[in-house]
This record gives C-alpha cells, structure tokens and sequence, in this order.
C-alpha cells in the first residue's frame, strides 16, 4: 500500500486490538485459572480476577513429578527424535528430487505426491501397524506413524533446493573431488537453514503437539510412555485421573485440586511454544506462506 | 562408447537414490502399504485371522452401514461444517488481511501477527481445555457468571443446540491467523502503482479495495477455495472429537466421518462399519481432489498441485 489513510488506520488498528484479545485471552484465563485457589474456583467458577490466587495446582504438580516429570521428558525425547530423523529423510529426499536430470525423476515426484491425494485412512493403517509392525505400546507407536516425513514438506524442501541455490555451487564441489554425500552435508545443508528451520518447527511443533498417535497406539498398560498431551486427554476423558496414584504422595482426595490442577498442567504443556513461538514467527509465517499458496 | 557413457553417467546418480531410499521407503510403509487393507472394507475382519485370511462379504459392511441413523449424520455433519467454514474462514481471512495491511508501524503489525497466529500453535487437547474454561459445568466461566446473574445456566456439554456455534467460533478462531497471512502475501504482491493512480483519480480507499484489492485477489480465493473442496470428505478429528470432550449426548452434531471411524475402530470394535466408513472416506475424497486439481490446472497452471 502506498499511502496510509488515518481513519484506515485507526479502524484497522481496533479491530485488530480486537482479534488479538480474542486470540489471547484464553491463554490468559488458563494461567490465572491454573492460579487460583481450588475453593474459589468451585465456588465462583474460573475468573479473570480470582478471589484468592494459589499455588497449591503447581504444588500437586511438583508432588506428582514422577508421573508427569516422565510424561514431560517422554514428550521431549518423542520431539527431539521425531523431529531430528523427519528434517534429515525429508531433505535427503527433497534434495534426490530436485535434481532435474536425475532418471526416473518425474516417477519418483508422482509417487511423493500421490501420498498426498490418496491415503487408506484410519483403519488399514492402524491395523498395518499394530499387527504387522507391531508398535502399539511402544515409543515407535509416538514417532513413525503419520508424522515422520510428509510429502508437502518434502516438496518445500524439493522446491527451496531447485530455486533458491545456484546449481554451480554443487558443480564447484565436485569439480573439487566431492563426494555427493559430502556435497549435500557441505554445501546444500548449509545454505539451506532457513528452509530447514521452517520445516523443523513445524515437525518440531506437531510432535510437541500430537496426541492422536498415543491416542491410537497407546493403551492404558503403557502409561510410563504417555506424553504430557496424552496426559491432558487422559484427564479429559477421564475425571479421576488426577485422584489415581495420589494415595502413594499421602495427599487428601477430597483435596486435591482438580480444578485448578489440570490447568496448570496444560499452562507446563504449551509453556515451550508461548516462550519459543514469539522469536521463531516469522518461520512460521514462511511456512504458512510458501505451503499452501503453492503445494 | 555411447553404452559406456550411460552407464558411467547411470551410476553417477546412485548415491541421489540412495540419500531419497529413506524417504521413500518411509511413504512406502507409512502410505502404500496400507492401501492393501482396503480390502477390509470387503471382508469379515477378525483380529485372530488377520487382514488376507478373513472370509470376503462383497458388501454386506457398506450395506450395514447404511442402513444405520449415523451414516448420514456423520456426513451430514462432515459436508455441512466444511461448506459453511470454508466460506467463513475465505471472508474473514480477506477482511483480516486487508485490514491488517492498513495498519501504520512495523512493531504493531508484528505484534498482532504474532498474537492472532498464536492459536493456530495449539494441539486440540489445549484448545479443549480452553473452551473448558468457559463452559465447564462445574466452574466455568460462562455457566457460573450466567448462574450468578440469570439463576441459571445451560449445561453446554449436554444440549446440541450449542455445539454448531461453539465449533464454528472454534474453528474460526483458529483459523484466522492462518487465512489472515496467507492472504496478507497476496496483498504484498499487488503493484503499488495502481492504488498510486487511483489516489491521483480521486478514488476514496473504500473503492480502491473495492475496485483493486479484491479483484486482484479473486484468484488466490478461488484457488484455494478449490483446494478446500478437494478435503472436503475429511474433518479435523481433534476439534470434533476433543472440543465437545467426547461427550454421547452430542454425537448428533459433533459426529463426523473421522470421529466415526475412530469410534467404531476402536471403541465398539466394530471394524465392519469402521473400515467401511473410511473407504468412503478415501475414495470420495480421492475423486474430490483429483477433480478440484483439474479446475485449478485449467485456471492456473501454476497453482495446481501435481
């Protein structure tokens, strides 16, 4: 836009004050909730501005800190490795692609892309994993399905290394006796960092998120493999899940904070994203701009 | 000599297959492989005997299924929501783009990307609880303000009627960051000579998005709306499996294909009606996709997906 029109401007700039309230209140319900006092909230219900604040939701936690300390490092590992193993076989696969010479070249593209019109949906895939791969209870069951490695990321990646890196620079390098590994750890990988952070935090961000693949793979006899978003939907469905394993810390059933409780574990759930997202929006902002515009 | 060069030339590009082998034999697990097993929906599938030994039943499953109430609530449901917010989500999307880009200051713009964006960011399972939040029986913020003031509040995780605007919001409230820089892009993209013109023109801001910025935008909204229709078979299992907590009473309007299949997979085990459902589910879907790419290509070359 070439010239800023003051009454644009300030209409703009209300609305827009508007979208983000909307968008961050619930966020900040959820805190004040997870602080505030478990009577308060039974008794007036969740509040901007609670009667009595409290701690005790964070003391639970912290006395629960076996149970959800291991769901939290379970989440950790899960993301870490997911999304380690997805960057790397996406942006080999990705770069193989991007060769336009390479024989077979137009094949392999259809056979990426066809995973993206046509999938055999829940059922054969379920039961493709849990009979023949047999990962029901087991931490692959979090990793491999689904989220490893996705042909629209691949093709983001395809796309950034056909366009955005002179094909002389890969030429140079084996002129200088490289080998192609060492040409694509050296000189691709390299100066591919800002695609392969866009596709990291999104790889990064649906495993930090994911709850279906425990919600599919996991049964209540692996509870030692839960993440902290398998927890929270265990709580969900589930009331009594805050009350099970407390006998063993001596606390009071009758008062334990459940209200108050489950807030605050979702708040030590999405607290990565809230502290990471604001540095990192502009991969996102990519991502979502160079994904969907063009697949 | 020319077979020669081939095949020095052939093997040159072996280390490029090898670097894309553990892609593809990623997908190959992940995606093709269970194409085989669609043949379930044809079968009598028990556990025990596994997915090749169970006697066929031609298609005793989809007759089965659609005889029941759910088939058609679950797509119904499915079609409905995926219309009416593939329409919403383009409008407010527009609007939010083109307003967004009125606005004086780097800092500012950032900050408000930044903060409607956030909830684009959150699993289903936090967004539920959020909603929780408010609506939550027992402590909610909505039912206990509602009860102080009015003596009474709706039990919203019991009463239907609620749920096709609780989703919408939902949705909506997710979605719009996303649409809002999506569309922003395309806005970027507009020549700034032409809003240059119409100012000397006389033309107030109102006409030039009127007369400039939508039209330019048509079609980016017509591609993606395209697109859209191509998932329209599918649904987003986390909003409507987590938002209204899994709760029965609800089913009539929070069932959709995917929260059926899940249901009958893995709760009612009855994988008969399951495995029927999601062929549908892939097949229709298949088709919706195959031809919304044909439209796009015809549109525009270059926006099409294969």
């Amino acid at each position: 836009m070439v010239k800023t029109n003051k009454g644009w401007n300030i209409s703009a700039n209300i609305v827009m004050v508007l979208l983000s309230f909307l968008a961050l209140a619930p966020f900040v319900l959820l805190i004040i909730a997870s602080l505030t006092d478990e009577n308060v909230a039974m008794t007036y219900g969740y509040s901007y501005f609670p009667q009595k604040w409290s701690i005790s939701a964070y003391q639970y936690i912290a006395n629960q800190s076996a149970r959800l300390g291991r769901a939290y490092l379970m989440t950790i590992i899960v993301t870490a490795v997911g999304t380690s193993v997805g960057v790397m076989i996406t942006a080999l696969l990705g770069y193989m692609l991007s060769n336009k010479d390479l024989p077979g070249r137009g094949l392999l593209n259809l056979y990426v892309v066809f995973t993206m019109l046509f999938n055999g949906g829940l059922v054969p895939t379920y039961i493709m994993y849990v009979k023949t791969f047999a990962i029901k209870n087991t931490i692959f069951g979090l990793i491999v399905p689904n989220l490893l490695c996705s042909a629209f990321l691949v093709m983001l990646v395809r796309n950034y290394f056909e366009n955005s890196i002179p094909r002389d620079l890969y030429e140079a390098a084996r002129i200088d006796g490289a080998s192609e590994f060492q040409t694509f750890f050296r000189v691709a990988l390299p100066l591919s960092t800002p695609i392969l952070a866009t596709i990291g935090l999104m790889m990064g961000l649906a495993y930090w998120n994911d709850w279906q693949n425990g919600l599919y793979y996991l049964s209540d006899q692996s509870a030692n493999l839960k993440t902290i978003q398998n927890i929270l939907n265990d709580i969900n469905t589930n009331i009594a899940y805050l009350a099970s394993n407390s006998n063993a810390s001596g606390v009071n059933v009758a008062s334990l904070p459940t209200q108050t409780a489950r807030m605050a574990i979702a708040v030590v759930g999405i607290l990565p994203i809230l502290v990471i997202y604001p540095f990192f929006q502009k991969y996102f902002a990519k991502g979502i701009t160079m994904g969907a515009v063009k697949g | 000599m020319n077979q020669k060069k081939k095949k020095i030339s052939f093997k040159q590009w072996i280390p490029f297959y090898i670097m894309g082998l553990p892609g593809l034999i990623y997908l190959f697990i992940n995606n093709y492989l269970p194409l085989a097993g669609l043949q379930i929906a044809f079968k009598n599938f028990s556990y025990s005997k596994g997915m090749w030994a169970s006697p066929w039943c031609g298609l005793k499953n989809f007759k089965f299924l659609f005889r029941t109430a759910d088939a058609w609530i679950m797509i119904r449901n499915t079609l409905l929501y995926n219309i009416f917010w593939i329409i919403l989500g383009a409008v407010l999307g527009v609007t939010a783009a083109i307003l967004i880009n009125e606005v004086v200051g780097k800092l500012k713009k950032k900050f408000y990307m930044t903060a409607i964006l956030l909830p684009y960011l959150m699993s289903m399972v936090v967004i539920a609880y959020l909603v929780y939040a408010y609506l939550s029986p027992t402590s909610g913020l909505f039912t206990k303000a509602l009860e102080r003031w009015t003596g009474s509040a709706p039990a919203f995780y019991q009463e239907t009627k609620w749920w096709p605007f609780i989703l919408t919001f939902v949705n909506q409230w997710r979605q719009i960051g996303f649409g809002m820089i999506l569309y922003m892009s395309t806005i970027l993209g507009i020549d700034p000579s032409l809003y240059e013109a119409a100012t000397l023109d006389g033309a107030t801001r109102w006409q030039q998005h009127k007369k400039i910025t939508i039209p330019l935008m048509i079609p980016t909204i017509v591609m993606l709306f395209i697109l859209s229709l191509g998932q329209i078979f599918r649904s987003d299992f986390g909003l409507f499996y987590q938002v209204p907590m899994n709760q029965g009473s609800l089913y009539s309007v929070t069932q959709t294909i995917d929260t059926y299949v899940y249901r009958a997979l893995l709760k009612t085990n009855d994988v008969g009606m399951s495995s029927a459902a999601s062929f549908v589910q892939s097949v229709v879907g298949f088709i919706f996709i195959v031809g919304a790419n044909k439209v796009v290509s015809r549109l525009d070359e270059n926006s099409k997906l294969f």
